[in-house]
């Protein structure tokens, strides 16, 4: 489904600040997998999210999508069949632009008859009913601005716009990090419920080790743009939170360290 | 009377000027010099072909040749990565050459005994009076031009255009090509203004290769007059208050003109420091709203006189 191949990529190269942010870096992905990926800061998470949907260009390696090479591909062509969602909540929608005009941005894509209207009674009545299932009230603001919308509304809507037409794979960047707690795990449950009902191929990043080993089917960890560490099945339903913590300091020498994890540790211990 | 249809004439006519810079400074976010040689580009090409005895389709390639510019400074922007104000300055130099070429060689021409399109309605519909007949025709054609322009910004290009313009990382984001979206509004905003130069040439019978420039001055002025009174709303709302404002700018200038300038000062030269002028300090009012604010935060605080 989805693969990596030997991908680097090397930040200012040349300059003082040279900095590798993916080290020959290799994964692949099945079909239908749910895979979260933790890291300390400046792993190289969020880079290697960039270099899966076109950002940039990576340096070395092949990135390979449903058996076709797209490691040449612009990013808006990738964005046919990856959707990605950001931790901040301002990225993923357009302020101006209301609800339903957001969405039909996203329902109509790259292709579609550009000069079509974008809004018809059937698509606006598809994104009601989306909507409903949130359970947060947004199928009845569909004329008002996305800009007016709290975090946590933003983000669901983002949600909606990267699944309405389901994507081959599902980026998830701290897609909930920048949320209050109770906010957070309702975006959480849509995600799950959304991942699921379509079957979605997906990989989460988060900062949160505990929801990581409890979410999807695989976790990977990063460090210095390299996986360090690749669990899945029975070993990872075995696991312990110190256990990993354990296996993280072994093989990076040194402690995991995210300065985001430290405040949900707290809560969750 | 005829002072009053004047300034509706003028002022409905460059409501097609503001409307092609709502949808640059607006819209997109950029102020597009490309106004300036666009507007001289319709002119010109709207000139040339009216004299050659084909008044309507000349508003017609004026219009495109506009468009035409658009998408140069569009590809400049998005394919050279020029800044685009320097992109809309190197479009707007380059057609000051062009524009001389399509006149061939001479400053102006004169329309004088031609046809126009304004002759022509006013042949056929004998019993309005001259000034009304002109205005009819404006009314229509910047009507038109508002409708099409309106609906356009609700297809799903024009959707991504405004996208565009909000949140470009969302657009690319939604597989949708910006760069090939910019080049486009572009080219659909200076169609407006140059549609307004190939209206302007045969309306007053005359055309001159420095009328565009200033006009990206007038065309903002139009826009945030429009936005005083109808606030910043959607697209549809704002072309209307765009047109509307270019109105209201056509009268201040009209009475300022009349009234306040004595003949000793050459009128016309003065026009352009007033809207540098109007422009300045509307463009200047959220500043000098937060500043009174923290003024009287300032008095009215624990420590205020
Ligand atoms: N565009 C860029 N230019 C230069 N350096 C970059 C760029 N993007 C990322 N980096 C660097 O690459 C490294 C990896 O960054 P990345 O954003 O992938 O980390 P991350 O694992 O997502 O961390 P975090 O948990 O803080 O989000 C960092 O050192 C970062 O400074
Ligand atoms: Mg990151």
């Amino acid at each position: 489904m989805l693969k990596l191949e030997s991908v680097s990529k090397t930040f200012s190269k040349d300059t003082p600040n040279e900095h590798k942010a993916l080290d020959n870096l290799s994964l692949a992905v099945d079909s239908g997998e749910f895979v979260t990926v933790v890291g300390s800061n400046g792993a190289g998470k969020s880079t290697l999210f960039n270099a899966i949907c076109g950002t940039f260009m990576v340096d070395a390696g092949a990135i390979m999508l449903d058996n076709k090479d797209i490691t040449y591909l612009p990013d808006f062509k990738r964005a046919r069949v990856i959707g990605r969602v950001f931790q901040d909540p301002m990225k993923g929608t357009a302020p101006n632009l209301t609800i339903e005009e957001n969405l039909a941005l996203a329902y109509s894509g790259g292709n579609g008859r550009m000069l079509g209207f974008a809004l018809n009674s059937k698509a606006v009545e598809k994104f009601r009913t989306e909507l409903e299932k949130f359970g947060m009230g947004l199928e009845n603001r569909m004329k008002t601005k996305v800009g007016l919308l709290s975090g946590g509304q933003r983000q669901a809507v983002t949600l909606l716009m990267c699944t309405i037409v389901p994507p081959r794979l599902l980026l998830l960047d701290e897609h909930t990090a920048a949320l209050d707690p109770a906010m957070s795990d309702k975006i959480m449950e849509i995600t799950k419920d959304i991942v699921k009902s379509n079957n979605l191929t997906t990989i989460m990043i988060t900062h949160n080790l505990n929801f990581a080993m409890r979410t999807g089917t695989r976790t990977i960890m990063m460090d210095s743009g390299k996986i360090i560490l690749d669990i899945s099945g029975e070993e990872r339903d075995k696991m312990s939170l110190s256990e990993l913590l354990e296996l993280y300091s072994q093989r990076s020498d040194k402690v995991f360290d995210n300065d985001r994890m430290l405040l949900t540790k707290r809560t969750e211990i | 009377m005829s002072l009053v249809l004047g300034a509706l004439q003028l002022g409905v006519m460059y409501g097609l000027l503001a409307i092609g810079i709502f949808i640059s400074f607006r819209i997109l976010n950029i102020p597009d010099l490309t106004t300036e040689g666009s507007f001289g580009f319709g002119l010109c090409v709207s000139a040339m072909i009216t004299i050659a005895g084909h008044p309507y389709f000349a508003v017609l390639a004026g219009c495109l040749a506009g468009a035409l510019a658009g998408v140069i400074t569009g590809l400049l922007t998005t394919k050279c990565k020029i800044h685009p104000i320097l992109a809309g300055i190197l479009t707007m130099t380059g057609l000051y050459s062009i524009n001389l070429f399509v006149m061939k060689g001479s400053s102006n021409v004169s329309l004088i005994n031609t046809d126009t399109v304004f002759s022509d309605i006013r042949a056929l519909l004998p019993f309005l009076s001259k000034d009304v007949s002109r205005l009819a025709v404006i009314i229509v054609l910047t009507a038109v031009a508002a409708v099409l322009v309106a609906a356009f910004f609700k297809t799903r290009l024009g959707l991504s255009i405004r996208a565009a313009g909000d949140n470009e990382t969302m657009v690319r984001a939604s597989s949708i090509n910006v760069d090939r979206v910019k080049v486009i509004s572009l080219a659909v905003s200076n169609a407006c203004v140059a549609l307004n130069g190939a209206i302007l040439a045969q309306y007053q019978d005359y055309a001159d290769i420095s009328t565009g420039s200033g006009m990206l001055i007038v065309g903002l002025a139009s826009v945030i007059i429009g936005e005083a009174f109808f606030g910043k709303r959607g697209v549809t709302v704002g072309i209307i208050s765009a047109v509307i404002g270019s109105t209201i700018y056509r009268i201040i200038i009209t009475v300022i003109t009349k009234y306040l300038i004595t003949s000793s000062m050459a009128s016309a030269s003065w026009l352009k420091l007033i809207s540098a002028v109007i422009v300045g300090i509307a463009l200047s009012i959220p500043a000098i709203k937060s500043a009174f604010a923290k003024f009287k935060m300032k008095k009215g605080g624990p420590f205020g006189a």
